[in-house]
């Protein structure tokens, strides 16, 4: 097969579901119950002294 | 404080560049290296007149290492006005130029030559001197550690600097690679990633010796930024020299893939340059001069990856109705409309963390500055997703619109977020108690501000006119107008253009002004009316 034509197919369909799959993730992670107060946490990094 | 390899590698670096001058396979390259021997040379002797020659083992005065490196971050903040400063300059100049063709100086200051002196001074110079000197200042903050690599802080620095002389002279010499945003010739693209790689060890480093557990989002965007940078300008900048001491490059590309390939690198530089690292500003710079924690930080990841996920398919907008496959045109400006979730879930954030501290905005030019810089990230990021629709291309595309839309953002967001980051640094970096003139801040903000506003609302005007213009026909199917009709129509447009860069221009004055007096360590007597002294302090 051509180069292009294999790339072309693996990007419209196991990279997509792939980097889909991830992304989701990424926000299910982020929004999982509990996880707020570790983000509570996060967000007094900066206002620590320096 | 002795650096006897560095000072070594100055002085082969200027016995090198006068051999590529001897040995030049074209005059310009020879008249490029001949600058790049004067620079390295001037600063060979800079080195060497530094030197300590005491004897070994005799006594030498070991400055105390202090707990984060900020000689640097005090260098580049100076440069980051400087440049800002230049740059603006030069667009004033290249306004001016439109307006007046008369002002096209040959060869040196053509318009062709000094709008990419413009468009680099005031994206790479002053953006990236502002990007580094914050990112050192935050990594070090967030991750309570000491910058990592000791000296090789300062090489990245100097090497920037070093990157931004080249580029500079190069345009002014007519060295191009004809590449938006990526005019640099391979040799100085070379140089640039060698700088680049050494910025992603310090960056990184640090990250690893963090005595912090959590890696703060601010981190995550400015990593974010470095490393897709360095992808972007390695991938673009694939290139064949005819002659290793010649100026001269072939693209590793052809046609519509050379073309794709510089706008995936050009919108990623948009969205990774002058967003992403930008928004590492906000999600630092903002609660900290408002003393408040970022509004949601649950939020502000989901930012982040929204972010990368989607800006690095943006780019085929800047092809529409080109040679391009029509799939990959559609699927720019799907992606592109899709961002307008990210960007306003950023924005929202950004302007949220003032809530509860609104009267912040009244009371602090600082913080009146970087809110009115996310107000514009929303704008320019709302209206870039609409301009990317193809219907809307087909009017803005080619028109002053475009120049509009890119200076909403690059004056009101990069601009804006850059100056109160400044405006809260220096005091900081300086030890000072506050700033010389918190009524200079305001002077700037409203300078700026109305400059801004002024440019891209008669830029609004200009390039819909244009557009309009461009794609009138008359009852026989004729064209209206000839294309030089519709250059003497933007005339007024040019002038007041040029008016609102002037006035950004001044404000960028009174904040070189205000910046060296905090400097010397002086404070101007004031009082800002209906303010508490204690609201003019900078928030800690």
């Amino acid at each position: 097969m051509e180069t292009y034509t294999a790339l072309r197919q693996f990007a419209d369909s196991w990279g997509l579901l792939a980097m889909t799959l991830f992304f989701a993730g990424v926000i299910l992670f982020t929004l999982r119950p509990g996880s707020k107060s570790h983000a509570d946490d996060a967000a007094q990094i900066p206002l620590k002294e320096d | 404080m002795n650096y006897p390899l560095e000072t070594a590698a100055l002085v082969i670096g200027t016995f090198l560049a006068l051999l590529g001058a001897a040995y030049a396979h074209d005059s310009l390259f020879a008249a490029h290296m001949w600058v790049l021997f004067l620079t390295l040379g001037i600063s060979s002797i800079v080195m060497l007149r530094r030197v300590s020659f005491a004897p070994a083992g005799a006594p030498r005065a070991v400055p105390a290492k202090s707990e984060y490196f900020d000689e640097v971050i005090k260098y580049g903040t100076i440069a980051t006005v400087f440049w800002g400063v230049v740059g603006f300059l030069v667009g004033v100049v290249v306004a001016l130029q439109l307006a007046f063709p008369d002002l096209n100086i040959e060869p040196w200051l053509n318009f062709g030559r000094t709008r990419p002196l413009h468009t680099s001074a005031v994206i790479f110079a002053f953006g990236g001197n502002a990007l580094i000197a914050t990112s050192f200042y935050v990594v070090q903050r967030t991750c309570r550690a000491r910058l990592f690599g000791g000296n090789l802080g300062w090489f990245v620095f100097w090497g920037y600097q070093l990157f931004i002389v080249m580029a500079a002279t190069g345009y002014l010499l007519g060295i191009t690679q004809g590449k938006e945003y990526a005019e640099p010739e391979w040799y100085v693209d070379i140089w640039l990633t060698i700088v680049w790689v050494a910025y992603l060890v310090v960056f990184l480093g640090t990250i690893f010796m963090r005595k912090e557990p959590h890696i703060y989002v601010a981190n995550w965007f400015y990593l974010a930024f470095i490393v897709t940078i360095a992808m972007l300008h390695i991938v673009n900048n694939l290139a064949m020299p005819i002659s290793f001491l010649g100026i001269k490059s072939y693209s590793a590309f052809s046609g519509v893939q050379d073309a794709l390939t510089q706008w995936w690198y050009g919108h990623n530089a948009v969205g990774f340059f002058l967003t992403a690292g930008f928004l590492g500003m906000m999600y630092y710079f903002i609660p900290k001069q408002v003393n408040r924690p970022v509004y949601s930080y649950r939020l502000s990841i989901i930012h982040f990856w929204a972010l990368i996920f989607m800006y690095i398919w943006a780019g085929p907008h800047h092809l529409h109705y080109t040679a391009l496959p029509d799939w990959a045109q559609t699927l720019g400006m799907v992606f592109s409309i899709m961002l307008w979730m990210p960007s306003w879930g950023g924005m929202i954030n950004g302007l949220m963390t003032l809530s509860g501290a609104w009267d912040r905005i009244r009371t602090d030019p600082i913080v009146r500055m970087m809110v009115m810089a996310v107000a514009f990230y929303g704008m320019a990021t709302f209206e870039g997703p609409m301009m990317s629709v193809k219907a809307v291309n087909s009017l803005s595309h080619y028109t002053d619109w475009t120049i509009g839309h890119v200076h909403s953002g690059a004056l009101g967001w990069n601009g804006m977020i850059t100056f109160g980051a400044v405006y809260f640094l220096v005091p900081k970096l300086w030890n000072r108690k506050r700033l010389y003139s918190l009524q200079l801040v305001n002077w700037h903000f409203w300078l700026a501000t109305l400059g801004i506003v002024l440019y891209a609302a008669v830029m609004w005007v200009a390039g819909i006119q244009q557009g309009l213009m461009w794609r009138e026909y008359d009852d026989q199917g004729f064209l209206v107008y000839s294309f030089a009709e519709t250059v003497a129509a933007m005339f007024p447009y040019y002038l007041l253009r040029a008016l609102g860069g002037l006035m950004f221009l001044a404000g960028a004055l009174l904040m070189a002004f205000n910046v060296t007096m905090t400097i010397l360590g002086h404070e101007r007597q004031e009082r800002t009316p209906g303010v508490a002294p204690a609201g003019l302090q900078p928030a800690e």
